[in-house]
């Protein structure tokens, strides 16, 4: 041990209004680089949602059906934005796993003994895994590109899709950042988060038209539901057939899905950036 | 003014009613006076890491108040956050990433730059002789090398208040001396230091004073000296070949002792603090022999925590069995394969 430990402190930057940036985009590569130690882990997280497109699409695709859109590839243009969504809201439970395992391996304590921003830590956790699901989400659409997916309405409405979506996924993982601080395990994190989001995504138009769920309080809860909004959007936006053709009606927030799924989105994050913060700042462990 | 001070801790766990309440601090002072180092001496369960949890800003204490250089911890906490450094009792490292890339991410989250926080790193990891380990995920690091990369991350900004929470706990004999080294080097230029730890023998050689802590109370405090004169220096530990004759032998072995001999009936063991050393070792042995009292073991042994705590509170430690231990344990035999 050198003298030279002991000097005077090193000056520590004063924060600035970038300074939380810059500690969330420190944090961010942290978890990025796990991502590259452990490839894996990103072979694992991409394989499951391609058995997903394939499954549905090969093993369902015959069996259910979709008003107004016939032909092989019909089902698996409904389809699609469905998968999409049910995977991106997974973001939750890989948020709630990380934060879990940080929790147990005392690195969240570390972290708050520096003095840096509350929300850096969380804001780099949400960004890593929102990159990680962009990743899965272009492996996801390439694999729908070649199974006979299609977008038909033109770029500017893609793009609008896609920001819908990846807005979707940013909400989801917070919440499951509040999750992931209440927990103490990360086989708890994990568990819960199969518990609430199977249910979350299945309660909705992403696999069979809602028209088609019964009873009709069924139908109400999956019309009302996120997902279903987000859903309904993406097949709005892309051009993909919504199982709604030749249906008198549709329930007013599928009528209005993109906003609806707009709102949903905004609102998650209003209520549980601000919460999973305050648990950030009493978490022990 | 003291660089650490706590004044009536307390800091309450549970108390709903599934959980029975815990005190874990119970009204704790403290005072660490600028460049000295406290041992924080307790059982497990003492209330060791939440005093320390407390004083790093990371637990809001139910009542009383704390302050470092001067900031109080509750209303201060960012201004102390800077001036201190925390290894925690589990080591906190990034088993991913590698060795320098967990020095550099604490470095820039000190702000500290790109290049300067590189530097900083190099340098800690030839301190800490883990500039061959580096570039290899910690992950693979042994519980020796994990614990030095940890120390190695409080120290980045060369914080002039720094808090270990048993730093060599679950540690070979070998890599705790070292460890030893590299802490009593840390104080030597005006570092204030808080360290706890379940070993008299650690507080004794690294701190200017002690604390015992037990059920969240402070039960003694003074300079290792201070303590061994109150507690009695070294133990004399005789174990009689003949069950018949242990209550003669104590009484016998009593007298040359400085306190009162304690006799543990089922082992045949006799346990007295004594002062003299080796000299009275002869002599205890010479008058056993005298009286044709025949014995199977002797050893004279430097007073351990038990000892305090029999000397202190009058029964042995109870301490809670140790949460992490297992998964120390497992690390040993890796540094030890080393
Ligand atoms: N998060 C917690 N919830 C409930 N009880 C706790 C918690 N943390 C510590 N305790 C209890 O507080 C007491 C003191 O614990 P601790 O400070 O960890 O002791 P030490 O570090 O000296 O072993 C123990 O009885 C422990 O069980
Ligand atoms: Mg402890």
């Amino acid at each position: 041990m050198s003298s030279d430990t002991l000097a005077p402190p090193v000056p520590v930057g004063s924060g600035g209004p970038l300074t939380v940036l810059h500690d969330a985009w420190v944090v961010t590569l942290r978890n990025l680089r796990r991502m590259t130690r452990m490839p894996e882990m990103v072979v694992f997280s991409s394989i499951q949602p391609i058995m997903f497109v394939l499954l549905f699409a090969f093993v369902f695709g015959g069996a259910i059906p979709v008003p107004g859109a016939e032909g092989k590839t019909a089902y698996r243009e409904f389809l699609l934005p469905g998968i999409f969504v049910q995977t991106l809201a997974f973001t939750a439970a890989t948020t709630s796993v990380g934060l879990a395992d940080d929790l147990h391996k005392g690195l969240i304590d570390r972290f708050r003994s520096l003095p840096i921003s509350r929300s850096a830590v969380l804001a780099g956790r949400t960004t890593a895994d929102w990159l990680q699901n962009l990743f899965v989400l272009v492996v996801m659409a390439v694999c729908g590109l070649i199974v006979g997916w299609r977008i038909n309405d033109g770029v500017l409405k893609a793009v609008a899709g896609f920001f819908l979506l990846m807005l979707f996924a940013y909400a989801m993982s917070w919440i499951g950042a509040v999750v992931g601080l209440s927990v103490r395990t990360v086989e708890t994190a994990n568990t819960i988060g199969f518990i609430w989001i199977f249910p979350l995504t299945f309660l909705s138009n992403a696999f069979v038209p809602a028209r088609t769920l019964s009873p009709q309080w069924l139908q109400n809860v999956a019309d009302w539901n996120p997902v279903s909004a987000t859903v309904q959007a993406l097949r709005h936006l892309w051009g993909n057939p919504d199982g709604y053709a030749g249906a008198a009606k549709m329930p007013w927030p599928i009528e209005h899905a993109t906003w609806v799924s707009l709102f949903w989105s905004v609102l998650i994050l209003a209520v549980f950036i601000p919460l999973s913060v305050r648990k950030y700042r009493s978490v022990s462990t | 003014m003291a660089a650490i001070e706590a004044e009536g801790l307390v800091k309450i766990y549970g108390g709903n009613k599934k959980a029975k309440e815990v005190r874990a601090l119970d009204g704790v002072d403290l005072a660490v006076p600028e460049g000295t180092i406290l041992g924080l001496l307790g059982p497990n369960g003492a209330g060791k890491t939440t005093a320390v949890r407390v004083l790093t800003t990371l637990l809001r204490p139910d009542a009383g108040r704390a302050s470092v250089l001067g900031l109080d911890v509750v209303r201060k906490p960012t201004q102390v956050r800077r001036l201190i450094g925390l290894s925690g009792q589990y080591a906190a490292v990034d088993e991913n990433l590698t060795g320098r890339e967990n020095l550099v991410m604490v470095g820039r989250l000190y702000h500290m730059g790109k290049e300067a926080s590189a530097k900083r790193a190099a340098e800690l990891l030839e301190e800490f002789t883990l500039t061959d380990a580096a570039d290899r995920p910690s992950k693979t690091y042994s519980g020796g090398m994990r614990r030095r990369l940890d120390l190695a991350a409080a120290l980045v900004v060369k914080p002039p208040v720094i808090f270990l929470d048993e730093p060599t706990t679950g540690l070979d004999p070998r890599t705790r001396i070292a460890m030893w080294d590299v802490i009593a080097g840390l104080v030597k230029g005006g570092t204030t230091l808080l360290l706890t730890t379940q070993y008299l023998e650690e507080a004794d050689r690294l701190a200017d004073s002690i604390a015992v802590v037990d059920h969240g109370k402070v039960i003694a405090r003074g300079t290792a000296d201070e303590l061994k004169a109150q507690i009695g220096g070294e133990r004399l530990q005789i174990v009689v070949s003949d069950r018949t004759r242990l209550s003669e032998a104590a009484e016998l072995l009593g007298r040359m002792g400085t306190g009162e001999a304690r006799v543990q009936d089922q082992n045949r063991e006799i346990l007295v603090p004594v002062s003299g050393g080796a000299q009275l070792l002869v002599s205890a042995i010479r008058e056993l022999d005298a009286v044709g009292i025949a014995i199977d073991d002797v050893a004279l042994r430097r007073p351990t925590l038990d000892d305090v705590f029999l000397q202190l509170t009058g029964r042995a430690v109870e301490g809670e069995p140790e949460p992490g231990a297992e998964p120390e344990a497992e690390m040993e035999p890796q540094e030890a394969a080393r």
